[in-house]
């Protein structure tokens, strides 16, 4: 089964299923959302099928595929996937039906064509899939940099106000970190021996002048850190949360950006462990400065669209700390908590989403009591922000918890700081929960007629899956982590830094 | 009197030159017999069959590697795919020229003499076809080329300068729309041009008297001679390299581009931003690569200093423009410092990358201005930037290749312009000029800019009043469009095959 090339597949099937819906009719817009959805579910199918296949003991890296391409360069269509890989996958297909369905009627009211909306969303999953599934790092800088495109025009042209200059701003500031990326991805194609095997080059990059690499770190960081985005590179995006459709947004957050953190895992750590572990401390900074900058920040937004793009810095500093702690409890922690993290901010933006569908606003200050108008969906809110401030008994929980643990044991002070993070984040959620659904009734909220009707059949189907997945994982984790653990323990072996002693917690209390 | 002694000469190497210049005086003999009414189907024929044809031999003759006609035309692997390129660009650029169904007349004036805004003119402007001398001009002008690029000695470069120069400079004043314009854009080339040829001559006299000869293989032997004067070699190799990198429109010679591509007739602007930057860089890698190497550590800091300063020029300067042509005019100087950067690289990577980048950047380059030919009102060519705001709601099509032209010039992969920015840079790097790509990058952030902005002026503002209506393009059009687009696409998804040609025809000879 595993000779099957799931990979190529799974980066070829929404690409196909873009132009057929491309070509549809705009005048009718229901074939193109079906035909999309078709496609979206026939990839998750497809990716549940790899997850099964997929041998927890095995190899590192399965499902490897390779292609001749450029010769000359040494490029070659190369995919393969990890623990690591395949978790986001999955997390792909099963964010892009939902995600699919959540937008189903965003585009019908305004002039804009429905078949381009859900091909944009389609091109995007290719491109996604594509860059997480890449084990040659100038395919992967293809789908990092090509990914740009598609979300640019879902921005730019489907957004709400402001949408140009989001959608510039995001534009750029990704170009800016893809060219960085591009100068360090030549150099290290010239100084790895003219190859862009990611195997050659991690066993080529013991040979790397000290400074070379850490020159090259740099460009591969700095491109990754604006992607994720760490402070202090992370201006863009609020501004592209808060203009995107709200599907868009969904998966900028819960997928594109860690599109960063999983390159600096992939890429970064691998192929220059001296240089990473050089820069370790100031990435530390850099995230535990994230996780209260952008907490603080978060709690005095009035956008609910920005405050939840600013919640979301917040993860990524966690994030960055947990993988940057170097043992593999935080790597654990941190490559679960990209998971989670995906399906409770998706969580999160959906269902805000559906309030600003209602409400034709995103500010927190035009609600207010909306717990009396539409009791579910304000319970659902509530849900969410609990997921995403990481209650126990959600799967955020387990993540947080492994992140700080596996911190604290190298570096005491920032888990420590990073603590804070926690008491913040339930202040934004809180906060934000109160002023929106509890308290008396907006008047001005009362007479919007759309806010009369809770939640939809559809819009339960929406958020179905991504509840059952928080609840189940923040029980019983076991299956995400088994898969996982072996990848970060191989990457955390590639940086040199073995920690015996974590190592042993984390099997004992964790994977067990 | 002692027997003269013939050179050999190698008739099927020379052959592609011969038939462009051959058809070319055809051509002028048309103009003189052919009844005017029937003139321009002849003579497009003409032009489209002896390009083709010449062409065809260029292929057949892919594996002759010599020297013939005493030394002054190499004909070697650079040479050979560089006449290619220079054909191919030159019956897509000749596509363009030869439309005539999207303005009545197509983009010529029929008589450049008669005085701007006399009744005369009144009287041409609206009814009578174009001039069709225009196609025995640019054979001139492309046979030129052909010989610039195989030229071995200084002095047949210099000839070759000016049989395709000459040419030009008339084309560029034959706009049928915004004449006066348009004539000052020819008299502003032809002064420069005249300038940076006298700067060529002077240079090719100055090493002349260093290497006692003007061929390249008798320079590159004085060079490895440490006895010679310094003062002539170095002068001599700055005013030749002023004279070609003018042509390449590098800064700071680059001053005339903006205003000569603005006011050229839209289908030459396309044909001196495609094929004469081939035939001017292909000069350049010749006279460095060939002659001069010996005396690279010398003259690339400078050389880098020139193609540092021209990117800088090109991306800054690209921000602030508001003419689209004039915008695609900065980013041609932009460009040609990325070339610079391949040509520095001083190996066979760079060699190979830089023809790539040639080919690629052309098409591209011809695409986008057949586009700009085609977004118009009343008064001719809509060109400025403002105009083209929601071009995407009008003609969806046209601005999503337009879109994809610009993705393509910002270096975004899947584009032809990410392989062959690739290619120089990667050549770079392994050359030791990491300056220079870092420099290189930077640039493209901020070129990044301009492009984005023609974008987002097209898909997320709304049409304006003035937003000039698309023409339909005729056939001929159409199909430069399609190739050049196309070309763009496959160069950035499998460019196997041709990075394959350009590294097998990477070795000049001497």
């Amino acid at each position: 089964m595993s000779d099957f090339p799931f990979l190529s597949i799974l980066t070829l099937l929404p690409l196909v299923g873009a132009v057929v819906v491309a070509f549809l009719p705009r005048t009718r817009p229901g074939p193109a959302k079906y035909v999309a959805l078709g496609f979206s579910l026939a990839v998750l199918v497809l990716s549940i099928v790899m997850w099964i296949a997929f041998q927890v003991d095995g190899e590192r890296f399965q499902f490897r595929e390779s292609y001749q391409w450029i010769p000359t360069w040494d490029a070659r269509f190369t995919f393969a996937a990890d623990g690591i890989a395949l978790v986001m996958l999955v997390l792909i297909a099963i964010l892009i039906p939902v995600v699919l369905l959540a937008s189903w009627n965003d585009v019908d009211e305004s002039q804009r064509s429905v078949p381009a909306y859900f091909a944009l969303l389609l091109v995007l999953e290719s491109t996604m899939i594509g860059v997480f599934a890449a084990a040659d790092v100038f395919l992967f800088y293809v789908f990092f940099e090509v990914m740009l495109v598609p979300m640019y025009f879902l921005i730019g042209s489907f957004g709400g106000p402001r949408r140009q200059y989001a959608a510039v701003k995001f534009f750029l500031y990704s170009l800016v970190g893809g060219l960085f990326m591009l100068a360090a991805v030549i150099g290290l194609w010239v100084v790895g021996g003219h190859t862009f095997d990611w195997q050659a080059l991690v066993q080529a990059s013991g040979s790397f002048e000290t400074d070379t690499a850490r020159w090259l770190f740099l460009g591969f960081f700095v491109a990754f850190a604006i992607k994720a985005p760490f402070f202090p590179f992370h201006t863009w995006l609020p501004d592209a949360g808060a203009a995107a459709p709200v599907g868009a947004s969904a998966l900028l957050v819960g997928v594109l950006d860690k599109v960063g953190t999983f390159g600096i895992l992939r890429y970064c750590l691998p192929m220059f462990p001296e240089a990473s572990r050089w820069f370790a401390p100031a990435a530390l900074i850099l995230g535990v400065i994230g996780i209260l900058y952008a907490a603080l920040l978060a709690v005095g937004q009035n956008d609910l669209k920005r405050l939840v793009s600013y919640t979301s810095i917040a993860h990524f500093g966690f994030i960055g700390i947990g993988i940057f702690a170097f043992t593999t409890q935080a790597g654990t922690g941190s490559v679960l908590y990209m998971v989670n993290h995906g399906l409770a901010t998706g969580l999160l933006f959906l269902v805000v989403g559906m309030f600003v569908a209602r409400r034709g606003s995103a500010l927190v200050s035009d609600f207010g009591g909306a717990g009396k108008l539409v009791p579910v969906l304000a319970g659902l809110l509530f849900f969410a922000g609990l997921a995403s401030l990481a209650l126990p008994g959600t799967a955020p929980f387990v993540s947080e918890f492994l992140v700080l643990i596996g911190t604290f044991s190298t570096h005491k002070a920032y888990a420590v700081i990073a603590t804070a993070g926690i008491i913040l984040a339930a202040a934004y959620v809180l906060w934000m929960v109160q002023r929106t659904t509890q308290g008396t009734l907006n008047p001005a909220l009362a007479e919007a007629p759309e806010m009369r009707k809770d939640i939809t059949l559809r819009e339960k189907i929406v958020v179905a899956p991504l509840v059952l997945l928080l609840l189940i994982l923040g029980f019983y984790p076991k299956p995400v982590t088994d898969v996982i653990n072996p990848a970060v323990e191989a990457t955390m072996q590639d940086v040199g830094t073995t920690d015996p002693a974590p190592t042993a917690v984390a099997n004992g209390r964790v994977a067990r | 009197m002692g027997d003269l002694k013939l050179p050999d000469i190698d008739y099927g190497a020379l052959a592609p030159m011969l038939i462009l210049f051959g058809a070319a005086c055809l051509g002028v003999l048309v103009e003189a017999v052919v009844p005017r009414a029937r003139r321009h189907g002849v003579q497009l024929g003409l032009a489209l069959l002896s390009l083709v044809a010449a062409l065809v031999v260029v292929i057949l003759e892919r594996n002759t590697r010599i020297v013939t006609i005493g030394g002054a035309v190499a004909i070697d692997g650079p040479s050979i795919f560089l006449q290619g390129s220079i054909l191919l660009l030159g019956i897509v650029s000749l596509l363009l020229i030869g439309e005539r169904s999207i303005e009545a007349g197509g983009a010529f004036v029929s008589q450049a003499a008669i005085t701007v805004g006399s009744q005369k003119d009144l009287r041409q402007a609206g009814s009578s076809g174009g001039a069709t001398e225009v196609y025995p001009l640019t054979l001139f002008s492309l046979g030129g080329m052909l010989l610039f690029v195989a030229a071995n000695d200084l002095l047949t470069m210099f000839v070759a300068l000016e049989v395709l120069s000459l040419p030009l400079y008339l084309l560029c004043a034959l706009a049928r729309r915004r004449r006066l314009l348009s004539q000052e854009a020819a008299l502003k080339y032809f002064l420069l041009g005249s300038y940076a040829s006298a700067f060529f001559l002077f240079g090719v006299a100055l090493l002349y008297g260093y290497s006692g000869g003007v061929d390249l293989a008798s320079i590159h032997a004085a060079v490895a001679d440490p006895a010679r004067s310094e003062v002539l070699l170095f002068g001599g190799l700055a005013l030749v390299a002023i004279g070609l990198l003018f042509k390449s429109a590098a800064a700071p010679f680059h001053v005339w581009t903006p205003d000569v591509y603005q006011g050229a007739p839209t289908p030459v602007t396309a044909l001196m931003a495609a094929c004469t930057k081939v035939a001017a860089f292909g000069a350049l890698l010749r006279v460095l690569y060939v002659a001069f190497d010996g005396v690279r550590w010398d003259f690339q800091p400078v050389l880098g200093a020139v193609a540092v300063l021209t990117m800088l020029v090109g991306a800054i300067l690209a921000v602030t423009q508001t003419d689209m042509k004039r915008l695609l005019a900065y980013s041609s100087i932009a460009n040609a410092g990325y070339l610079l950067v391949g040509v520095l690289a001083l190996n066979k990577e760079g060699l190979s990358g830089t023809m790539f980048y040639l080919v690629a950047y052309g098409f591209s380059v011809l695409a986008a201005f057949g586009i700009v030919s085609l977004v118009r009102d009343a008064e001719g060519e809509a060109t400025h930037l403002s105009r083209w705001a929601g071009l995407g709601r009008k003609s969806p099509v046209l601005a999503g290749l337009f879109s994809f032209l610009l993705l393509a010039f910002a270096g975004i992969p899947l584009t032809s312009g990410f392989t062959a920015k690739f290619a120089v840079f990667g050549a770079a790097v392994d050359g030791g000029q990491t300056w220079l790509v870092i420099v290189g990058v930077i640039t493209s952030m901020l070129l990044a800019f301009p492009y984005l902005r023609v974008v987002v002026l097209m898909w997320l503002s709304e049409p304006g009043e003035t937003t000039p209506a698309v023409s339909v393009p005729g056939f001929l059009t159409s199909a430069a469009l399609a190739i050049g687009v196309i070309a763009t696409f496959a160069l950035g998804v499998v460019p196997a095959p041709l990075l394959d040609l350009t590294n097998d025809a990477a070795n000049f000879v001497r």
